[in-house]
């Protein structure tokens, strides 16, 4: 029988949460904005969402098998990666540019980086932006109920420019996401809730969250735009980024002050771009930008080691 | 000052508390040969005091050593030596042993006298006997506890701690000693409260363990007071792992961080487990010797766990056997707790000072699983009481950067395993950062004698 005895290493027993469980979390979280999605932008959503992910897990298990590394696909990570990018683009996108989206994140942010953990920004965002650049008028056509028209930050732009007109939608419409925009940014209350379930069940902490939506309600209202903080907050995939791109593990610094660095540098890069930059949104490039600068955070930023003062303390002998 | 505070970090692993928490301690009586292994504490080992054929008595003293960090090993039983030689010991590896084949009579001969009042001792005695009777820290660090109560002079220790916070899970030697003999404890610490009389007298149980706490507070009622004219404190503390690691009790009993590189005594403190003090109270008052000690033999493979009350080199195997034996097929044999235990190879081995527990899990709760990339999600730096960050130690071990990882406080580690408990990447960081310590260990010792040489070769110039 002692042959058989496991000799290892202590601890000997381990938490419940793994990744492929942490992920899984993820994809539930995701579940009711994609449900809103889908109600108000049209079933196509859920046509452009499957080829994401499908796309997705398929590119990393053909690039490990080729690179002969193992395959990690059942992570789920992949799956996560390739839901978040359907979210980040409108829902009538050519499948073949998701496809390559889907590839671009895939391989060049994720794979060539070293795979999981170790990439430097968020992949499903880099695959947005890229797909952005390549195809800006696939990626900016809006439709709501089968009519096209501009996302509420693109109607807030022109409001806030000399030529406004249009009246902005209503701030019940942008909380239920009764507005144009991508598959998955739509609905606020949709993606809050979400943000809920990843919060109760310990997988984000608030700190990324609530910092950078309320830097963002802060700022908004400092520089004086004209929507007002709620319809800042609510719109232009906010709450999407802040809520599950800002928190991604790999990109976002790994402790508590580091994090509301982080945010708070995302928040505020938000609300530039928006007031003073040439884009309507804001929240990819922020949260791309500051991703890049993530390990010199996290180096400013490590904790205190236990027992160790920046001045020696004395304990007095009485 | 007098809340309980709490530390930074830490996990909440099941308690698996519920199998042994209401199992009266039980006797056992040893059937085969006891193994003596020479070092059953941090320290020098000892040299055997007797011969192959010698008659020995129960408490006596079998081996000892001339060096002041040591402790002598005392036979739990009367008989004859056997053989004196090499024997598998828990660790997995072969140390040498005296080995005493049991006459069954049980024949007193300590050394140790008895004392009536312990107020009529010289200090200087207390300790003396403290040290004959081969007490160590009885919690699973071995350390010699007549060491500890000597600290070097200008020291001033003002809390005497007592460890009764078992943190560990499954582990209930502890708690059943509280719950079944509260006296010898407190005078236990009474006796060490004498020896540093300006020191107050804190008893630390982890909230978990309400009778005990109820019981050692119903014992301590009415009480006379110690030197220091303070009552002594008994503590409920968080639940929460690993609580009862020193440096994490220290600071929740007194605010004190101790600074890397320093001792308990350094910010006046001393802690104690209360298997110690019950010890010291046994010799001193009793004049009985460590002979013997409890441990809590569970785990999910176990058919009828319990708490034992076993003569020392004793051999795991009767432990196992007195528990009704294996239900199923353990995938891993431990020595102490989930957390921190050992694991062993063989049953075949000695139980010792430091056994606390034997743990026998199937693979189901003992899993091994399989590592991957770390995902950066700052479970274990959330997890690590020392304020580390796990991850990137374990990234410095790995590429053996021992000037990395010194610099980023890994020989700060306390090796609890909260870090790999937590993480969802199953990464093996404590056992990494082990490999670290190690080779920061190596590299510092090689600089050492690099140095010397250089001294060496100055000098005949
Ligand atoms: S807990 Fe594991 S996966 Fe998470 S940061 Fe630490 S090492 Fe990486
Ligand atoms: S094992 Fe070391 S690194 Fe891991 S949590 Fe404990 S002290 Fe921190």
């Amino acid at each position: 029988m002692s042959r058989l005895l496991v000799v290892a290493s202590s601890p000997h027993i381990r938490s419940e949460m793994d990744t492929a469980r942490i992920m899984s979390w993820v994809l539930i979280a995701l579940a009711p904005a994609g449900l809103a999605g889908v109600f108000f932008l049209g079933a196509r959503s859920i046509l452009v969402a499957a080829v994401c992910v499908i796309s997705c897990v398929v590119v990393e298990a053909v690039w490990q098998k080729l690179s002969k590394q193992k395959i990690t696909v059942s992570d789920l990570s992949a799956a996560v990666t390739g839901l978040l990018l359907a979210y980040n683009v409108p829902p009538t996108i050519p499948l073949w540019m998701v496809v390559c989206g889907s590839a671009f994140a895939m391989i060049i942010v994720k794979h060539f980086f070293g795979g999981l953990g170790q990439n430097i920004v968020n992949p499903a965002l880099a695959g947005r932006v890229m797909m952005l650049i390549c195809w800006p008028v696939a990626m900016t056509t809006w439709t709501l109920h089968g009519v096209s028209g501009p996302t509420p930050l693109a109607l807030l732009k022109g409001v806030d420019g000399i030529s406004g007109a249009t009246a902005l939608p209503s701030l019940m419409d942008v909380l239920i996401g009764n507005t144009g925009g991508c598959i998955g940014e739509i609905s606020a209350l949709a993606l809050l809730l979400g943000g809920g379930v990843l919060f109760f069940k310990g997988i984000i902490s608030w700190r990324i969250p609530v910092t950078y939506i309320a830097t963002v309600a802060a700022m908004s209202a400092v520089f004086g735009r004209s929507g007002g903080p709620l319809f800042e907050i609510m719109t232009g995939g906010l709450m999407l980024g802040a809520i599950f791109m800002a928190t991604d593990y790999t990109t976002s610094p790994m402790t508590p002050k580091g994090q509301f660095i982080f945010a708070f540098g995302c928040g505020l890069l938000t609300a530039l771009i928006r007031t003073f930059g040439g884009y309507p949104e804001g929240v990819s490039y922020s949260i791309l930008i500051m991703n890049t600068i993530v390990p010199i955070i996290d180096r400013m930023t490590a904790p205190r080691i236990f027992g160790e003062f920046r001045e020696a303390k004395k304990y007095g002998s009485k | 000052m007098f809340q309980s505070l709490t530390f930074r970090g830490g996990v909440h692993p099941p308690g698996s508390k519920e199998i042994t928490a209401n199992k009266e301690i039980e006797a056992l009586h040893p059937r085969g040969d006891l193994v003596y292994p020479m070092s059953q504490h941090i320290g020098a080992p000892c040299v055997s005091l007797v011969k192959k054929g010698d008659k020995v008595l129960s408490g006596q003293k079998i081996a000892d050593s001339e060096a002041f960090v040591s402790a002598p090993v005392l036979s739990s039983v009367s008989g004859t030596v056997k053989d004196i030689g090499m024997r598998m010991t828990i660790p997995g590896s072969f140390e040498p042993c005296v080995i005493v084949e049991n006459d069954g009579l049980f024949k007193c001969g300590s050394a140790l006298s008895p004392h009536e009042d312990f107020h009529l001792l010289e200090p200087k005695e207390c300790v003396k006997i403290i040290r004959e009777a081969g007490i160590v820290g009885m919690g699973g660090a071995t350390f010699p506890t007549h060491v500890k109560l000597s600290p070097p002079p200008g020291k001033n220790i003002r809390w005497v701690i007592v460890n009764g916070v078992e943190c560990e899970p499954f582990l209930n030697c502890d708690n059943r000693l509280m719950l079944e003999r509260p006296e010898p404890i407190l005078g236990g610490l009474e006796i060490c409260l004498r020896l540093f009389p300006e020191a107050e007298g804190v008893i630390a149980i982890e909230a978990n363990k309400p009778e005990a706490i109820e019981r050692m507070q119903k014992e301590n009622f009415g009480r006379e007071l110690p030197p220091s004219g303070k009552s002594i404190r008994i503590m409920p503390h968080e639940v929460k792992y690993p609580q009862g690691a020193e440096k994490m009790l220290i600071y929740t009993v007194t605010g004190r961080e101790i600074p890397p590189g320093t001792l308990p005594a350094d910010v006046g403190c001393l802690v104690l487990n209360v298997q110690t003090l019950f010890h010291i109270w046994m010799a001193v008052i009793e004049g009985i010797p460590v002979m013997e000690r409890i441990v809590s033999v569970t785990g999910d493979a176990v058919a009828k766990p319990g708490n034992f009350l076993v003569p020392l080199g004793i051999s795991v195997r009767e432990l196992i056997d007195a528990a009704g034996g294996f239900t199923e097929e353990p995938a891993k044999l431990l020595s102490g707790g989930p957390m921190m235990g050992l694991s062993m190879r063989s049953l075949d081995v000695p139980v010792t000072k430091g056994t606390s527990g034997i743990l026998a899990l199937t693979a189901r709760s003992a899993p091994q699983l399989e590592e991957s990339n770390c995902i950066r999600c700052a479970r274990c730096v959330d997890a690590c009481p020392m304020g580390l960050v796990p991850s990137s130690l374990d990234r410095a071990a790995r590429l053996r950067d021992y000037v990395e990882f010194e610099a980023m406080g890994g020989m700060n580690c306390i090796e609890c395993g909260s870090c790999t408990y937590r993480c969802p990447a199953r990464r093996y960081l404590t056992q990494t950062c082990r490999n670290g310590k190690a080779g920061v260990t190596v590299a510092r010792k090689r600089a050492e004698e690099v140095k010397k040489t250089a001294e060496r070769t100055g000098e005949t110039k």
